[in-house]
């Protein structure tokens, strides 16, 4: 069958033009609303045009009109069918203290069995410092962590926290970005069915054992808490969150039992995933913070009780923010 | 290694089926160029206009270029694929958009993931695990891409062909020939229709002598199926005839 393209065409162009100015409005801002008559209005042109696609659909016309009315369908069918967020303003105050523990808390095996690697390592990096001290330098790849803490502590105590003097905002800002980095990391690793987050947190792991059994050993139980504390307990949680967020990934790949095919399941988790990188993000921020101007200070400057006090007190909000905040509100999914 | 294709139908609840074009690796490699060349001239740019807190003290300079070179690089892909609806600088330039794999609106988060993946499609270096990974996907997603259900499409300038070069106004000698008006109508196929349509749709884009060959091609491939009356195309070029017997074939029925 041969189609009047001549006659077609002025029947249906108007309303293509009238679909396309529309579209356009739409696309370029987000918000706006088209009111109860404009959506009607677009659904009938979106339709009207739909109908147009499928008058072309097996007709002898020249490939451009069937490109052409592809183009301006696939674009309305988006706007239409499309149930994300965009219309909605962000609430940033909503998500910290709604979505993201809810997020945390609705994926918390994962969580736990990110603890669990990170645990199993550092047990292991405990152990193999104790087995073989001489490869100290192999286990922590940090310069400074390579000597004896005793000297390490009185030369601390003796610098009175002069030490960072003129480098404490770049030494933070390092510290963000390279913790950020590495939650990142953990979490993108869980596209490898999540062995590459699992050896991240292992790797982590194996770093904290080795450090807390080499200061132990030395006796230096107290400088260490107060050194870690204070942004350790933000932190380490921090990057076990990154873990989290991997471990989740990988379960939307692997799917396990769902019955859910994988596009399906990795939809379910995309704004869970970013939902916990971001607050891993903040997390950062503050254990950024906390370790360039607090962390590396100590006696006689600061008490070690004041910072060990500091770090437990941190870590209690941190547990009450984690399971509780946002506990009573509906289940927030944002997109 | 999966079957690639060029092209991705989606079929709509009301049953229409359209095609997304899908973008290779060279394009998108291109693309990722031409950010990576934005990326460092923001950095940089920020960088110097930042030299002057050096003034107050070189350690806040030193930390707000940290901070701006790590936000820019993680922030470029993911604010302009969300504020220019999955563009970025590169992909603008090189007519490519990320759209959700079933057509859909791209959300925020499918934004965040496919850029925070690059962490993984990088490794180990110069993007070989992403490359490898697009090759051989049959929709050319990158691990990013997967993990977000996006992907990469082509989005060439379309605009919708005018008819009015058909001519249609003018005298059609083959009009007065009823029975040559059905038997064309016959035998032309829907597609020879469709092409000698779209030769004469795009014939002022064409060569001279390519437009020459092309239309005596039409013209002999429309003698091949019925006979023309010498008296009717006395005179006649190929072209003529050819735009002689589109309009015939597209025309309402009661015209003649």
């Amino acid at each position: 069958m041969i189609i009047d393209l001549e006659r077609f065409m002025a029947q249906e162009k108007p309303c293509w033009d009238e679909l396309e100015r529309l579209l356009k409005r739409v696309e370029d801002d987000p918000g706006c609303s088209l009111g109860v008559a404009g959506a009607t209005r677009f659904h009938y042109l979106y339709q009207r045009s739909t109908a147009g696609l499928a008058r072309l659909d097996g007709l002898a016309a020249p490939p451009e009109f069937r490109w052409y009315l592809e183009s301006l369908v696939a674009r309305a069918y988006g706007e239409i069918h499309s149930n994300s967020g965009t219309a909605q303003r962000m609430a940033p105050g909503k998500w910290l203290l709604q979505t993201f523990p809810q997020t945390f808390r609705r994926h918390i095996r994962q969580f736990q069995l990110a603890l669990l690697i990170t645990v199993v390592g550092a047990l292991f990096g405990a152990a193999a410092l104790m087995l073989a001290p001489e490869e100290k330098g192999m286990l922590l790849p940090f310069g400074h962590l390579h000597g004896s803490p005793t000297e390490r502590v009185a030369k601390e105590e003796q610098t009175a926290g002069k030490g960072m003097d003129g480098r404490k905002a770049s030494f933070s800002s390092y510290l963000m970005t390279h913790n950020t980095k590495v939650s990142v990391a953990c979490m993108a690793s869980g596209m490898t069915w999540g062995v590459g987050t699992i050896i991240l947190l292992f790797y982590n792991g194996v770093i904290l054992g080795a450090v807390i059994l080499d200061y132990l050993a030395a006796g230096q139980g107290i400088f260490l808490a107060g050194w870690l504390l204070p942004h350790g307990v933000i932190e380490i949680p921090a990057i076990l969150i990154g873990g989290q967020a991997g471990l989740v990934l990988a379960s939307a790949l692997i799917g396990r039992g769902s019955g859910f095919s994988l596009n399906v399941r990795l939809r379910m988790v995309w704004s869970d995933l970013a939902t916990l990188i971001g607050g891993v993000g903040l997390m950062l921020v503050w254990a950024g913070i906390v370790e360039a101007f607090f962390s590396q200070y100590h006696e006689p400057v600061l008490p070690y009780s004041v910072k060990i006090v500091f770090g437990l007190a941190e870590l209690a909000l941190l547990l009450l923010f984690l399971a509780r905040s946002g506990r009573n509100k509906q289940v927030t999914r944002r997109d | 290694m999966t079957e690639r294709s060029t092209t991705l139908q989606i079929r709509t609840p009301e049953g229409i089926r359209f095609s997304l074009l899908l973008a290779g690796p060279t394009s998108r490699l291109l693309a990722l160029l031409v950010d990576l060349a934005c990326i460092s001239a923001a950095t940089s740019s920020v960088s110097t206009v930042l030299r002057l807190f050096a003034i107050i003290s070189q350690d806040i300079f030193m930390a707000l270029t940290i901070l701006a070179s790590f936000v820019i690089s993680i922030g470029y892909g993911i604010a302009c694929e969300w504020y220019w609806r999955g563009q970025t600088v590169g992909k603008r330039l090189l007519r490519l958009r990320v759209v959700d794999q079933q057509g859909l609106k791209l959300q925020f988060s499918q934004v965040v993931i496919r850029n925070l993946l690059r962490v993984i499609d990088s490794l180990p270096l110069l993007y070989l695990v992403g490359g490898i990974a697009s090759l051989t996907n049959s929709r050319c997603q990158r691990l990013g891409d997967i993990a977000a259900g996006t992907i990469v499409v082509r989005t060439p300038l379309l605009v919708l062909p005018g008819l009015e070069q058909l001519g249609s106004e003018k005298f059609n000698s083959l009009r007065e020939y009823p029975q040559l008006v059905a038997r064309l109508r016959q035998k032309v196929s829907r597609d020879e229709g469709a092409i000698a349509l779209r030769a004469l749709i795009r014939r002022e884009e064409l060569e001279p002598a390519a437009r020459l060959e092309l239309f005596h091609e039409l013209a002999e491939r429309f003698r091949s199926h019925v006979r023309f009356p010498a008296e009717a195309v006395y005179g006649m070029t190929d072209e003529r005839s050819v735009r002689n017997v589109v309009e015939l074939l597209f025309e309402p029925r009661g015209r003649d």
